[in-house]
């Protein structure tokens, strides 16, 4: 059946190509999610009237997320080019996008977290305090429990879009499902090879959105 | 003893400066439920606040657990907030966590090894009667049930102060009748003193011993909830004490009333205590030559006795009113003729 309608899909060399962009966006997306909320923490936190309230901090955390999150995705892989030398040891294969993939997303998950984190009901976080709570424990038993859906729904959305820097990054050299379809694909005129990258990619923006969807609304008890 | 000295707190804002609370002196006794009423924006919301350091004051110090709260920081002010219960107008609650977890929540932060956390929570639960609830989460909860958790999780690490931020406001009357029947029960069980703003007399009548009446960032009129009520000085205090004893509706017979007798005189008697309970009425009409009219009457229950109110109309010649007023003020009845305006 397959071979009928994707006579040039090759399912080994389809099936490897997944697992490399399902690897990119799983490593970068655990970093991503360590940063986004360290970032996001810090964002709030040195906001005006919060526990850490530091004006310059802010501006500077701020200034960094919104550079990195305005330069196009493409654009940003080619900067950093230098960067993922030393880190990676190589600018082709899969681990080569990655830091490019961290860098690009990380900022936007902040500013998700930030959101989320704004979300939360000021009282609550006061409540803590009247009970002689540390930072520490507003952080881990207040701010995070009570903006996980938040926090949930955003690593969703990123990885969607995450999904969607690997195909770019796949044209460039980063393997994936988007350079199979660029390179067997496009560059063979094989349209079918290039269809059938695109409906994996779906499958698994599909699946992603699902998985995200269900655990927001396990974990929302609003 | 809670002692509150020379208390300021001013608030820098862009159009200028804002004292919220000015130069308050306060001295509440251990067990006492002490009441502090006021409008919005009276400053008993910041004063509250500085009770556990929720906010600093400017200037002044406030002793509430042997300790000057507004000098201490970091854990030493932890430490003395585990002592400070607080209860807020909209709960406060986690909605992450059952009623259970939000109850051992400050246990958590106190240390309290996990064994001995799930025995005191059962014991809170049972404190504030919410067998069967523990495992809920508080959007499946009623506003007086969420205030419950609110209590039991403020009482969680055996404070001997509980802080009330208008801790019934957002409650329906009923509820707030249970509510407040379990403040006092928690006040005579465990003998904690507690403090509670509000701006409805009703909270105050109904639990307080002393009250505060704030306006404007300074305590204009304090005392026992009796005496308030009884002889309000101050514009203020009047109108609040007018919130309970005289209501729309009152004002509005009084003034019907008024049209409908020009002649003779509509009288508010005050019954405090003793008085309330004595057979007034009766030997006023077997003594009186006056034509006696009983218009309308109320009864409040304070913490230190009843406090009544009634209006009557008194007709008769201006010698026979005069002996009438003057028999009832004999007999420790506050007289206050109700003038035509």
């Amino acid at each position: 059946m397959i071979e009928t309608i994707f006579p040039n899909v090759d399912l080994i060399k389809a099936w490897e190509k997944t697992i490399e962009t399902l690897y990119m966006t799983g490593l970068s997306l655990l970093w991503i999610f360590l940063i986004g909320i360290i970032l996001g923490l810090l964002l709030f936190l040195t906001a005006k009237g919060n526990m850490w309230e530091n004006q310059w901090v802010n501006w500077i955390i701020a200034a960094i997320v919104n550079i990195f999150r305005s330069i196009p995705f493409v654009l940003l892989i080619v900067l950093l080019l230098p960067v993922t030398k030393i880190i990676v040891g190589s600018i082709i294969g899969k681990e080569a996008a990655i830091p490019a993939l961290i860098i690009g997303s990380a900022p936007f998950y902040a500013r998700m977290v930030e959101i989320g984190l704004r979300e939360i009901n000021k009282g609550v976080i006061e409540a803590a305090r009247a009970m002689g709570a540390k930072t520490s424990t507003i952080i881990f038993k207040v701010l995070i429990p009570e903006s996980l859906p938040a926090l949930v729904s955003g690593i969703t959305v990123t990885a969607i879009a995450l999904v969607g820097y690997t195909a770019i990054a796949g044209v460039i050299g980063a393997g994936g499902l988007g350079d199979y379809a660029y390179l067997d694909g496009f560059s063979r005129k094989d349209n079918d090879v290039t269809i059938f990258a695109t409906i994996v990619i779906l499958l698994i923006v599909f699946i992603i959105q699902f998985i995200g969807d269900y655990i927001t609304t396990k974990l929302d008890k609003r | 003893m809670i002692s509150v000295q020379n208390v300021k707190k001013i608030f820098q804002s862009k159009s200028g400066k804002i004292t919220a609370v000015d130069n308050v002196n306060l001295e509440i006794n251990d067990g006492e439920i002490f009441g502090v009423i006021g409008y919005s924006g009276a400053g008993k919301s910041t004063l509250i606040r500085m009770f556990n350091g929720l906010e600093l004051p400017t200037s002044g110090s406030l002793n509430i657990v042997g300790k000057d709260i507004a000098k201490i920081r970091g854990a030493e002010l932890r430490k003395a907030r585990q002592e400070i219960g607080m209860i807020f107008q909209h709960f406060n609650l986690l909605w992450s966590r059952t009623v259970r977890e939000n109850i051992a929540f400050p246990l958590e932060i106190a240390k309290v090894p996990r064994s001995k956390r799930k025995q005191r929570v059962d014991e809170l639960i049972k404190l504030v009667g919410l067998e069967g609830r523990e495992d809920s989460y508080p959007s499946q909860l009623s506003g007086g049930q969420k205030q419950r958790v609110g209590i039991a999780r403020a009482l969680a690490n055996n404070p001997k102060v509980l802080l009330c931020d208008e801790a019934t406001s957002a409650l329906d009357p009923e509820t707030t009748d249970a509510i407040l029947d379990l403040l006092v029960d928690i006040n005579k069980k465990l003998g904690l003193t507690i403090i509670l703003i509000t701006h409805e007399m009703h909270v105050i009548q109904k639990i307080c011993h002393r009250v505060a009446v704030m306006e404007e960032g300074n305590i204009v009129e304090i005392g026992s909830v009796l005496d308030i009520f009884q002889n309000p000085q101050e514009s203020i205090t009047k109108r609040f004490v007018g919130q309970v004893i005289e209501t729309e509706e009152t004002k509005e017979t009084i003034a019907n009333l008024l049209g409908k007798f020009p002649q003779g005189k509509i009288v508010k008697l005050t019954f405090i205590g003793e008085a309330a309970e004595q057979p007034i009425i009766t030997r006023l009409i077997k003594e009186s030559n006056a034509t006696i009219n009983i218009l309308q009457g109320n009864i409040s229950q304070t913490h230190d006795g009843a406090y009544g109110t009634l209006f009557i109309h008194l007709d008769g010649t201006e010698q026979e009113i005069t002996t009438a007023i003057q028999f009832l003020r004999n007999h420790q009845v506050g007289v206050e003729v109700v003038a035509n305006d």
